[in-house]
């Protein structure tokens, strides 16, 4: 069985869903070997690593190595691309995973495919583009396929197995610490998932009306232990962060229930969480657009539905 | 200060896209071109870094002719010259490709700052920056809501998913920027006029110093297999509140044990 790298994704030092996501896929194709960069991969980061069914992890923690962005993170993936040759390299879909897989590309010269939502055994992957509208499969036809998959691709699955660490050498490229990161800002989170990581999403538009009126999608969000969404509108109304942006200009998200409130569904919005398993709509007016999406659509105002749905939830 | 932007024309947001059989590229044709949106903004910056600070901005885009628009769009909103990277050779290249030949178009220039848009709408990889920088070996300071330029350093914060890092690196560097960096100006009348004399220079794939061979469909190292629209959702329930929206939908949530 050939090798496979899962980049380890991490928040607050600890290991994120999506990594066992891509360890769980990794397992269809040859078997999975992590790679951590940076500190902190104790005990218990091995213990999850092992209960997906990675069988070493490359631990790269060479000086300065989390002091830039994007670029020292290829470095250890070449590295660890050289010594192991996979047969293929997981990245989870995030920002940062697509920018590191595309200077791993550049660097050891092989395709790249990015926003997989399935990848087989065969190293075919499935991509869903055009805002959901069209499914694509396609390979990686020269060098090591290099694939970044979305978040709730896959259901994790446990294949519990020991996990030993091993140091990686890393020499970092001239080029990969010219930036450097002086500060960090952590923005009020509120103890709720992360958007593209949440089972289920809770998303506000223009319905809601005002900063203020995103307090009923707040509720429900909580009531669900769910992330808050807002479309575009809502976000360029300055209703809710930029962050929390759903659509083709923020994030895509593919959790599996998405309740999208006071949202007609441009095609701007749809493209962020159309592939989502479960759908639910609740607007005014009963010509938008994202009933067509919805599995379940109440025609009503979102301030008396709303409401009256976390009460149901919160007494259930 | 020289500024480099990069934009790329893409099919207009609101319209459906969709994949030509013939070769699974995207049909460009079928729908209006447009600047891609995230390009916008990273206009504006240049031209305000410039403004600020005094310099030129050129105006840098690979694709077929009618992208000539989009380049005249950028000097219409102010920049002060363009590269038109156009060759048939470029038909069906990949990210990979692609910031082959935007690295070539851009080094030796005397570019102090390379500034993108985070993404395209249409392809949506967000990779192109990054892949640029590591091909001109120069700092990468990438999904910035804000861009400041001090001397020779240039200072950033980068988007994160917890909020924002800051990022500085000194001059050259590569900059892609978000939505909320700023408020892309509409192109004057008068900026429209001064835009038909501002010179753009047209390159082949050679004048680059790239073989053909080395761009296009032929040369991608991926290759979709199949594509196929997606299947249409079957119709789901609607309902009208009549009072009790919100239990109905409370019943739906449990049948399917979300609740």
């Amino acid at each position: 069985m050939p090798d496979v790298l899962v980049l380890v994704d991490k928040a607050d030092g600890s290991i994120k869903k999506s990594t066992t996501e891509l360890l769980t896929l990794a397992r269809r194709i040859g078997t999975p070997v992590a790679v951590w960069v940076g500190a902190g991969c104790d005990d218990a980061a091995l213990a999850t690593l092992g209960e997906f069914g990675a069988s070493s992890v490359l631990v790269a923690d060479a000086d300065g190595i989390t002091d830039s962005p994007v670029a020292p993170v290829a470095d250890a993936l070449a590295a660890a691309s050289a010594q192991t040759r996979p047969a293929a390299v997981l990245i989870a879909s995030t920002a940062d995973g697509k920018e590191v897989a595309g200077r791993l590309a550049v660097k050891v010269g092989s395709g790249i495919i990015t926003d997989a939502v399935d990848v087989s055994a065969d190293l075919v992957a499935t991509q869903s583009v055009f805002g959901g509208s069209t499914v694509v499969h396609s390979t990686v036809t020269f060098g090591t396929p290099i694939i970044t998959v979305r978040g709730n691709s896959v259901a994790p699955e446990a294949a519990t197995t020991t996990c030993a660490a091993t140091p990686l050498a890393v020499t970092l490229s001239p080029s990969s610490t010219l930036a450097r990161i002086t500060g960090t800002t952590v923005a009020a989170k509120g103890g709720r998932p992360e958007l593209t990581e949440a089972a289920i999403v809770v998303s506000g538009g223009r319905g809601v009306g005002s900063a203020d009126g995103f307090a009923v999608i707040e509720a429900l969000a909580d009531s669900l232990g769910a992330a808050v969404g807002a479309s575009r509108a809502a976000a360029d109304a300055g209703w809710y962060p930029h962050q929390y942006q759903v659509g083709q200009t923020g994030k895509t998200v593919s959790p599996q229930l998405y309740i999208a409130s006071g949202i007609s569904g441009a095609i701007q919005h749809r493209a962020g969480m159309q592939t989502s398993k479960t759908i639910v709509v609740v607007n005014k007016d009963p010509e938008a657009p994202i009933f067509e999406l919805a599995d379940y659509g109440v025609v009503g105002d979102l301030f008396t539905v709303v409401p009256q749905l976390t009460e149901e939830i919160k007494r259930s | 200060m020289k500024i480099a932007v990069c934009v790329k024309q893409v099919p207009d947001t609101w319209a459906e896209k969709r994949l030509r059989p013939e070769d699974f590229t995207l049909d460009r044709e079928s729908a209006d071109g447009v600047m891609n949106e995230l390009d916008e903004y990273a206009v504006e910056e240049a031209l305000k870094l410039v403004e600020a600070g005094g310099g030129e901005v050129v105006v840098v885009t690979m694709g077929p002719e009618r992208a000539s628009e989009t380049v005249r769009k950028a000097l219409s909103m102010g920049a002060d010259s363009g590269i038109h990277v156009v060759d048939d050779a470029l038909h069906g290249s990949d990210a990979i490709a692609t910031s082959a030949v935007l690295a070539k178009a851009i080094e030796g220039r005397g570019f102090d700052l390379v500034i993108f848009g985070s993404e395209s709408t249409d392809a949506r990889m967000s990779v192109v920056p990054a892949m640029v920088a590591e091909r001109l070996g120069w700092a990468q300071l990438t999904f910035a809501q804000r861009v400041e330029v001090a001397g020779s350093e240039v200072s950033i914060d980068r988007v994160t998913e917890i909020g924002y890092d800051t990022v500085t690196a000194a001059l050259p560097a590569v900059v892609s920027v978000v939505e909320k960096i700023n408020e892309p100006r509409y192109p004057s009348f008068k900026g429209i006029m001064a835009a038909k004399k501002k010179p753009v220079e047209t390159l082949s794939v050679a004048d680059t110093g790239l073989d053909a061979v080395a761009v296009g469909a032929s040369a991608a190292w991926s290759a979709v297999a199949d594509f196929a629209a997606r299947p249409p959702k079957a119709a789901g329930t609607v309902v009208t509140d009549e009072g009790d929206g919100g239990v109905k939908l409370a019943t739906f949530l449990c049948e399917q044990k979300f609740i």
